[in-house]
């Protein structure tokens, strides 16, 4: 059965190694919608995500795709509903004894039988997409941290997913790449349709890709709206975030210590 | 309050001990599964069986061929002195196809092939390629686990035979070299060497093969942290794969011979 990209989070909470990661965390995204998590490092925003495709099992609370709870699934139907999910891993996670052609084939080969013939021109149009047509052939090994990136997102893209994740995909890129990588996001996502959930410490990714954005801080939302709500929330770490991104120009803002 | 502080300690490493063995038997019982239903991944496994075999052939000749010399060359100079030559060929063709090329040939393989097993798989954890096999509907321990244990369980046997052959040159020519006359040595072995060594020894071989990929495939799917931690599931996979094979080498040549 196919998805229609409904992303429903409840009450999510999570400890790992004793501590407490995620503290009440709920969200739900509708279909084709763009969301971004913002938030420091380490307040449990890679954590969320990886809930999101059934990477981790949550201790209270639970993540549903269309309804269906993730964590009570059969392995089976796991598997079938993360066919429809893509995943952009922040280092990129391309399986690096393979070629680039042969990474984004991968899905491909795993979930559908497809002709050898086809299965070229998928992937020659996947790379086509992310403006990396061409490089079916190169290892992984060779490429740029934004190259590997723009892969690893035509290999989620593989298998016409109808939600994407990103985790943090602007990190460890200069300025320049990273807002092509934001353009790239906005691109896929108007060119498919797909439900969109990125994480970020990136506020001007979060502003450019998200129709909505979530603030999070040590586990839990301290902010969550549209763009312009955020913008006006007086919370300290989004003004913090704010200023620090060069969004908020008020002298006095400026000035004063978050 | 001291007491208190000890077994909170005691509590604790029970606990955590009780967990990585919950765990080690967890991964054993479903890569069993894995391997049991045949989901076998054919090109991992031709891949696997020509990095960890074919590419070992080298160091497990020179290994075979040492060590079927040294263990001539005790043998023939202690008989020697009892002018016992009559039993040194089958004396040293035995311990050979029981001893000697099975459990070097396994400890050899276990530093070669398991230290690049749990680098390679601690690499990919700790870079989420696991996790993104996850995601694309990949099971790593049938992508990763399985073709890494049946290539070793196949190949294993193989590099022995090689080491048999290289070692039982090397113990003919070290003896003859001593003062064991040819045509002894050679009697000897015919009189004294059984098919069942040679099997027995094979058999051990496989079991080597399938512990070898075990420890190191589940030690470096339980790296964290980094390039750190890839070198700690590197090295603890190689101590621990030969700690396997030395115990489980007493225990089958019990069973067996």
């Amino acid at each position: 059965m196919e998805l229609t990209g409904r992303v429903e989070v409840q009450d999510l909470y999570k400890d790992l190694g004793g501590q407490p990661v995620l503290r009440g965390i709920s969200l739900e995204v509708a279909p084709g919608e763009a969301v971004a998590i913002l938030g420091p490092s380490g307040c449990g925003k890679t954590v969320f995500l990886r809930h999101l495709v059934g990477l981790l099992v949550p201790d209270r609370g639970g993540v549903r795709l269309d309804g269906e709870t993730l964590h009570r699934l059969p392995p089976a139907r796991l598997r079938e509903i993360r066919a429809q999910v893509g995943m952009v891993f922040q280092g990129a996670a391309l399986l690096d004894s393979l070629t680039v052609g042969e990474n984004v084939a991968f899905p491909l080969r795993r979930h559908r039988r497809v002709p050898e013939s086809r299965l070229k021109e998928i992937v020659a149009e996947k790379l086509n997409l992310v403006g990396m047509g061409g490089t079916e052939d190169r290892m992984p090994a060779e490429l740029s941290g934004g190259m590997r990136k723009r892969v690893a997102i035509a290999r989620a893209l593989a298998l016409d997913p109808k939600i994407v994740l990103y985790d943090e995909p602007t990190a460890g890129l200069d300025p320049v790449t990273a807002r092509a990588v934001d353009r790239l996001m906005t691109e896929v996502r108007r060119k498919t349709g797909t439900t969109t959930v990125l994480v970020t410490h990136d506020l001007l990714t979060a502003f450019a890709v998200a129709d909505r954005v979530a603030v999070m801080e040590a586990g839990r939302f301290v902010a969550l709206g549209p763009r312009e709500a955020v913008r006006a929330n007086p919370h300290p770490l989004v003004q913090a975030f704010l200023r620090s991104s060069g969004l908020v120009g008020l002298p006095q803002e400026a000035d004063g210590e978050a | 309050m001291i007491v208190n502080a000890i077994l909170d300690r005691l509590g604790t490493a029970t606990l955590r001990w009780l967990e990585e063995v919950g765990a080690a038997v967890a991964f054993v019982a479903r890569t069993a599964l894995s391997l049991a239903r045949l989901r076998w991944e054919g090109q991992q496994v031709i891949l696997q069986m020509s990095r960890a075999g074919v590419d070992s052939v080298p160091l497990v000749l020179l290994t075979g061929l040492f060590s079927g010399m040294v263990l001539a060359y005790q043998t023939a100079s202690q008989l020697l002195r009892f002018g016992a030559e009559g039993f040194v060929g089958g004396l040293v063709a035995v311990s050979i196809a029981r001893e000697a090329a099975p459990v070097f040939t396994a400890v050899t393989v276990a530093g070669r092939v398991g230290a690049g097993f749990a680098a390679e798989l601690g690499t990919m954890v700790v870079t989420e390629q696991v996790d993104a096999l996850t995601v694309m509907g990949t099971d790593p321990l049938e992508y990763l686990v399985v073709p890494r244990a049946v290539a070793l369980v196949f190949m294993l046997p193989v590099l022995v035979v090689l080491a048999n052959a290289v070692g039982s040159v090397g113990g003919y020519v070290v003896s003859v070299a001593v003062g064991v006359p040819g045509a002894a040595y050679v009697d000897s072995v015919r009189q004294l060497l059984d098919l069942h060594d040679l099997t027995g020894g094979l058999g051990k071989s496989a079991a080597f093969g399938l512990l070898i990929a075990l420890v190191a495939c589940h030690k470096g799917l339980r790296a964290t942290g980094g390039a750190a931690g890839v070198g700690q599931a590197t090295t603890g996979a190689v101590v621990a794969a030969i700690a396997w094979i030395l115990a489980a080498n007493y225990f089958l040549d019990v069973l067996l011979f």
